[in-house]
């Protein structure tokens, strides 16, 4: 377990819906500046989790705790979470009870950001625009609440030029720098896939959650997404929990793996402590790729 | 040889086949400015009554000229450029920006102008007809469309009850100077806020509501505001409405033949054609206010999330955009500016009942704002000049007794033509006539963004 420095703790998290449990009693933890992997067969409960954690879902109990800074105390937290606000400054640093907080807060305060497992861009705005208006809050607070901006006050011109500048940087970063003025709907879908990153990382966020970035993509796009992850993460001081499917990618670059089946943790740990438990073996990894080899031998015969 | 002139048939054709849809739509279009131009004059007889000559022949000429004009254009023109085989780059974003502004400065040029040159055309007897009936209402509708976009257009929120806040402006303007003699300029912005303030009010319960739910609920809330002004007797005087509604005043100067009014204060002969003119001149300065703080609010924060709302909600929410109060905003300025254009109203009829707000009111503001292209201060704009005008002109179709014998009765089919129109509309241009979206912000160069990526929103 590396759980040295927790940005996020997610303890004894559960999730029904109702009579389905789609996560029982999940605990885990993604450590800063570290890439989590959350792994596990379709339907086991990976994308809930996701929605638990940016405030989509309001969890059925459970504490996710994410703290900007540093570890703060556990008293602290335990004094927060009596206290029943959402958040609260510990020495350490701000810290944020996500299972509070609603999806837009999450995402303002706890800075939280996350893509869609289908993507969800604004597809009749142009690539800028879907850039800009991620960074809505701070724009919103130099338009002085629209005010100013109505009369034309040069802070909001300020803002706006340095809002553009971050744009144009992520579309440097993705690879669609020429691309700017065209419809994000007009895109190739690996293009929509990236853009979509960039847009979360427009909102400067701690944790970046990732639900299946390479799914649909071809190898070529894949290995440009992982180089493209392990930069950002170099470059920002970036926490990444990341849920997907191709198991290259999860191995390459992912620091820590949870395995999720059935909404339970089966596995946690070391990409490689990971890939030889035989209970992943069994449930997820080992089963379902020698099942496929096995089609595929068929299908050559 | 023979494969590829085989190829190249189809293609013709269906070149031919657009080039020639979209000469019809050129004709269509000039149709539209030639019949409130050319259609019709009006001329003193020898006992000074006003007789109507109608020149259909005028606006079929203009109408032929236009379509001859645009086929020919569309057929030559890739011919040349096929020649030269040069692409030809797009024109510069600034020239292609300084052009349009001179346009709408010149469109701006035109409808200042637009009264006097009503003046000269027509002559004082048929200019108020052409000053209020077309000129004062279609920017009432303008106006109303242009507000009411904000909210279907760019925030995507279906709302079926708009008349609803326009009726608020108009009451809250004759209740005000009823009650506590306040004047027009004064009831003008409170009847905004008052409107923008019964928005939010309507919004905070349909927040949670989409789409059929949203519509319906804001169509019942229509409903609900002129049963009340029908049934709150004491207050509103029922179906026999308010009248005396002070009309506004030019600077504290009245519009009558007093010595203290606006003709004797210049030295003009008193006329009610000052008043109507002034009133146009009111009502076009709010409608560009409209169109102006909307243009604006678009390149603002606010403006790109109510379409960032309209694209995708949830994702919105990811971001950390608090949609309930950019829906908020979007239902508060909307109807802000229906009770602005309720207040003019008011104070231009002098008398308003509940009669003035029903359902139809707000069905013809959204299918301005529909037929226009959901989003697009020009094709509102236009949508408005054809529903209203269209309506107008509509009123005289006596020419049709020429056709269909003495017996039969033009009024009758108003509705009729009119709804046929909209259907073509919408067969031809299904998003709208400007159904594409202009980006409200750009790194090299400004281009649309086609019609079909555009979402209508959920409601
Ligand atoms: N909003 C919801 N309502 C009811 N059931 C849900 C909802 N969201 C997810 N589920 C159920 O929870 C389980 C886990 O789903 P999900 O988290 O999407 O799985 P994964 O992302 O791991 O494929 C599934 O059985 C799914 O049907
Ligand atoms: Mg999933």
């Amino acid at each position: 377990m590396s759980a040295a420095d927790p940005l996020l703790a997610v303890e004894h998290l559960t999730m029904r819906f109702g009579g389905l449990i789609a996560i029982d009693d999940l605990s885990f933890t993604a450590a800063r500046g570290e890439i989590t992997a959350l792994i596990g067969p379709n339907g086991a409960g990976k994308t809930t989790v996701f929605n638990c954690a940016t405030g989509f879902y309001k969890p059925s109990s459970g504490r996710l705790v994410l703290s900007h800074g540093g570890r703060p105390a556990t008293d602290e937290i335990d004094v927060l979470t009596e206290s029943g606000r959402r958040w609260g400054i510990t020495p350490a640093g701000p810290v944020f009870l996500l299972e509070r907080m609603p999806d837009h807060e999450v995402a303002a305060r706890a800075k939280v950001a996350r893509t869609f497992q289908n993507i969800r861009l604004f597809s009749g705005m142009t690539v800028l625009e879907n850039l800009i208006v991620a960074q809505h809050n701070p724009l919103m607070l130099a338009s002085g609440w629209t005010v100013l901006g109505l009369i034309g006050a040069r802070r909001y011109a300020t803002a706006e030029r340095a809002a553009v500048e971050r744009a144009r940087y992520w579309l440097d970063q993705i690879g669609l720098g020429d691309r700017a003025d065209d419809a994000a709907g007009e895109l190739p879908y690996g293009a929509q896939r990236r853009l979509e990153i960039a847009r979360a990382m427009c909102t400067e966020p701690q944790l970046l959650c990732l639900d299946e970035p390479a799914a649909g993509l071809n190898p070529r796009e894949t290995a440009r997404l992982t180089e493209l992850l392990l930069s950002i993460r170099r470059a920002h001081s970036l926490s990444i929990l990341l849920i997907e499917h191709d198991m290259s990618v999860v191995m390459e670059i992912s620091d820590h793996v949870v395995v999720l089946d059935y909404g339970q943790k089966i596995a946690d740990g070391s990409p490689d402590a990971v890939r030889n438990d035989p209970r992943v073996v069994a449930a997820y990894l080992g089963v379902e790729d020698r099942e496929v080899d096995k089609v595929e031998a068929e299908i050559a015969e | 040889m023979a494969i590829v002139a085989a190829a190249e048939r189809p293609a013709v054709a269906s070149r031919l086949a657009a080039a020639l849809r979209d000469a019809a739509g050129t004709a269509l279009l000039a149709l539209g400015l030639a019949v409130p131009i050319l259609a019709l004059r009006i001329d003193v007889n020898i006992n000074n009554q006003p007789i109507l000559r109608p020149r259909w022949d005028y606006v079929a000429i203009a109408v032929g000229l236009a379509f001859a004009a645009r086929l020919a254009h569309l057929l030559v023109r890739p011919t040349l450029t096929a020649r030269t085989a040069r692409p030809q780059p797009a024109a510069p974003t600034a020239v292609r920006a300084r052009l349009g502004q001179a346009l709408s400065l010149v469109g701006i040029a035109l409808l200042i102008l637009y009264p006097l040159i009503v003046l000269e055309l027509v002559g004082q007897a048929g200019a108020v007809k052409w000053i209020d009936n077309f000129g004062v209402q279609i920017l009432i509708y303008v106006m109303l469309g242009w507000g009411l976009n904000i909210v279907v257009g760019l925030a995507g929120l279906l709302d079926l009850g708009y008349a609803a806040f326009y009726a608020v402006g108009a009451y809250s303007t004759a209740l005000l100077s009823e009650n506590l003699g306040f004047g027009f300029w004064l009831c003008l912005p409170l009847a905004g806020i008052f409107a923008a303030l019964w928005g939010i009010m309507l919004g905070f319960p349909v927040l949670r509501l989409r789409g059929d739910y949203l519509a319906i609920v804001t169509l019942a809330f229509g409903e609900i505001i002129r049963l009340v002004l029908i049934n709150w007797v004491p207050v509103t005087n029922g179906y026999a409405g308010i009248s005396g509604i002070p009309r506004p005043s030019f600077f504290g100067l009245p519009f009558n033949a007093s010595d203290e009014g606006f003709a004797a204060f210049f030295g003009f002969e008193f006329s009610p054609l000052h008043r109507t003119i002034f009133l146009f001149y009111v009502i076009l300065a709010l409608a560009l206010l409209t169109n102006w703080v909307t243009l604006r609010l678009r390149r603002l924060p606010i403006g790109r999330a109510w379409e960032a709302l309209r694209e995708d909600e949830v994702a919105c929410r990811s971001l950390g955009i608090n949609t309930t109060s950019t829906k908020l905003t979007a239902f508060a300025i909307g109807a802000g500016f229906g009770g602005f254009a309720g207040s003019f109203f008011a104070a231009r009829q002098g008398f308003i009942s509940p009669e003035s707000f029903t359902f139809m009111e707000s069905a013809v503001v959204v299918a301005i704002v529909v037929l226009g292209g959901m989003g697009s201060q020009l094709g509102v704009a236009v949508a408005a000049v054809a529903m209203i005008g269209g309506t107008e002109l509509l009123r005289e179709l006596d020419w049709l007794k020429d056709v269909f014998g003495p017996d039969f009765d033009p009024t009758q089919y108003r509705m009729l033509l009119f709804g046929l129109a909209m259907v073509l509309v919408m067969l031809w241009k299904p998003r709208g006539l400007i159904g594409t979206r202009s980006p409200s912000i750009h790194l090299r160069e400004r281009r649309a963004v086609k019609a079909g990526l555009v979402k209508e929103g959920h409601g």
